[in-house]
């Protein structure tokens, strides 16, 4: 296997874990979230919302979740371009479409459709450029 | 409408400046060995004393925080959309800052995704 098809396989990998852990991490969030109901902007309120936010078991899972997605999203931005990592993460909006259609039974319009057609289409076209197109770096402060 | 496109300005400039100053502390920092618990973690302990890292955290959250003002000021409908454009701004910050080979290919993929993006949330 080749270095470049190595980096290709690598980098797809890493994106689609980034893509899942962000995508599992904003569903847990709304869901403890919804359970905890809609938060009053009052100190009292604040505080009681705050107290339910962190003995959510719900809500630490997504922190968990998002955490997953940041430590993914570094480590595959040490070694692939930003202009290759971020279009193809988009992608999680057509996994998101596709999740809402066929778990939640939920209707998406033509329109929407679409948008998504347009995301897998951009997406596709990123994917058939090199991963990383930049040599190792040297120094810039900081 | 002209205090809502300024604020637009500053949160796509602010996320993006953000992405990219924490991309050339990773490319920096450099990859990991390999993708075992200990390369990782080591990974991760150089990633956090980065200074480039520590320039990305604040002017993303920065970012965040000017998202919130944006949805205090008008629809979902229209700033989430809008926010597409950082799709653009952060290619944009990748050719010229962190020097990287945007092929014309690249750039289509960008914005059919920045389009995408943009419908999805709209709809």
């Amino acid at each position: 296997m080749s270095h470049e098809h190595r980096l290709r396989i690598k980098t797809l990998l890493m994106v689609c874990l980034m893509v899942f852990c962000a995508n599992v991490g904003d569903v847990l969030l709304k869901r403890g979230m919804s359970k905890i109901g809609a938060v009053q902007l009052s100190p009292s309120g604040l505080l009681h919302a705050f107290k339910l936010t962190i003995t959510s078991g719900t809500i630490w899972l997504a922190i968990l979740f998002l955490i997953g997605f940041t430590l993914t999203n570094m480590t595959v931005l040490s070694w692939a371009d930003y202009s290759y990592v971020m279009p193809a993460g988009a992608f999680g909006y057509a996994v998101v479409t596709l999740v809402a259609v066929l778990v939640l039974g939920e209707t998406v319009t033509a329109v929407r459709w679409f948008g998504v057609g347009l995301i897998c289409a951009g997406v596709i076209l990123v994917g058939q450029t090199r991963p990383r197109t930049t040599a190792p770096v040297g120094s810039l402060t900081p | 409408m002209i205090r809502f496109l300024i604020v637009l300005v500053i949160f796509v400039m602010c996320g993006a400046s953000g992405e990219i100053a924490i991309t050339h502390g990773m490319k920096r920092v450099g990859e990991p060995e390999a993708l075992r618990p200990r390369e990782l973690l080591s990974f991760l302990r150089r990633a956090l004393t980065s200074g480039w890292f520590w320039t990305g955290v604040p002017l993303m959250a920065l970012s965040f925080y000017l998202l919130m003002v944006l949805l205090s000021w008008e629809p979902i409908s229209l700033v989430i959309p809008a926010s597409a454009l950082s799709y653009v701004v952060g290619t944009l910050g990748a050719k010229y800052i962190l020097k990287e080979d945007v092929s014309p290919l690249r750039w289509v993929g960008v914005l059919l995704v920045c389009i995408g993006v943009a419908i999805v949330t709209a709809g």
